[in-house]
């Protein structure tokens, strides 16, 4: 599915450009492109090695096994193939405090923890397991109480009420969280039974 | 109630430092180098998701100067006007999936040119706040851990941003409409 999103909007993007006699913009595209992610990657890194060092703290000195026994009757019932008390949940359920907290920049870490922890659960290490699909879902839909980043913009451009919107954004990506995760399970089920 | 929100959100970060330290220190944890050991792995995990990312924007970044983003567009915008949702928001809820940057720069234009306080604004808010870019954490989260069958995991986060979208755009039109 990835390789034919990413070979089509290539391949079209060439097309188009060449339709539109435009065909210079691919190679300064792509070199653009690619700067763009090194990029981004760079402003991942710092964060990634200052978190993932703050928890593996955590997880030295039992902090973060105490979290995931204690809520692994919540995160345990999105998340019942992993088992109780495994670290995975108690990275999980950290990620998921952030997201809800609007601290994007602490939710990836501990996300990526958590995929890490999954990871040695899922038997076939090359395709994604049950639980990762649903780690995945959440994170696209990422439930947010303060998007911190529009706030910041609105202030910026003289909103009266810059925070008016945080309401509708909760209303609506609760909305979203809960399509993914019934969709998830809808897949989960199928993807199963196909299988056999 | 947004003031308690906002102050949560200002010091979880602190406490929990300081509450990771000091548990860690009362538990016998030597945290300076357990610090080092795990930020190693921070550094290692960046470095396997960097080819991924780069791969991901040059395809986003070639579909949207080559100007197949808007041939897209123009192509969805009948159906669109049908279903009476403003054509100035499409490129929003189209790149929202797609790139992070792209639809935060498409967010701040819209709330510049209309307002932040103006319906489209209102809008391009709730939408740019109401759903992660899914492309994005995708390739950053299968990257990591070297998954490369995603399983279903692309068609949920495709279609639950668009339920973001028609969740944004009825919310908004009840509250402020």
């Amino acid at each position: 599915m990835l390789n034919l999103i990413w070979l089509g909007l290539i391949l079209i993007s060439v097309v188009v450009a060449a339709f539109n006699g435009r065909i210079e913009v691919i190679s300064q595209a792509s070199f653009e492109g690619a700067k763009t992610g090194v990029t981004v990657c760079f402003g991942l890194l710092s964060i990634l090695v200052f978190w993932m060092g703050m928890m593996k703290i955590a997880e030295k000195s039992g902090l973060l096994h105490l979290l995931s026994k204690l809520l692994s009757p919540v995160v345990g019932r999105l998340f019942p193939d992993v088992p109780k008390g495994h670290p995975a949940l108690g990275y999980i359920m950290s990620n998921m405090s952030a997201n809800i907290l609007g601290l994007g920049n602490a939710a990836t870490p501990m996300g990526l923890k958590a995929m890490e922890e999954l990871q040695k659960l899922n038997p076939d290490k090359n395709t994604a397991s049950a639980s990762m699909c649903t780690l995945l879902a959440i994170n696209t839909a990422s439930i947010t109480l303060i998007p911190t980043t529009i706030i910041a913009i609105r202030m910026q451009y003289g909103s009266s009420q810059p925070v008016e919107i945080v309401g509708t954004t909760l209303i609506a990506s609760f909305i979203a969280t809960v399509f993914a995760l019934l969709l998830d399970r809808w897949y989960r089920h199928r993807y199963r039974k196909r299988q056999r | 109630m947004y003031g308690l929100i906002s102050l949560l959100s200002l010091w979880a970060i602190p406490v929990l430092l300081a509450f990771i330290l000091v548990h860690a220190w009362s538990r016998r944890v030597p945290v300076y180098e357990t610090f080092v050991e795990g930020a190693r792995g921070g550094l290692v995990t960046s470095i396997k998701i960097m080819p991924h990312l780069v791969a991901m924007m040059v395809a986003i970044t070639l579909f949207r100067e080559s100007g197949a983003m808007e041939l897209l567009l123009g192509s969805l915008r009948p159906l669109l006007q049908w279903l009476h949702v403003p054509s100035e928001i499409v490129p929003l809820a189209l790149m929202r999936p797609l790139s992070g940057t792209g639809s935060l720069a498409i967010t701040t234009d819209l709330i510049a040119q209309y307002g932040p306080d103006s319906l489209l604004g209102r809008l391009a808010s709730t939408m740019q706040g109401s759903t992660d870019t899914t492309l994005y954490v995708l390739t950053v989260y299968f990257g990591a851990v070297g998954i490369r069958n995603g399983a279903y995991a692309l068609k949920v986060g495709l279609w639950s941003d668009l339920a973001g979208v028609v969740a944004s755009l009825i919310v908004v039109y009840l509250v402020f409409g």
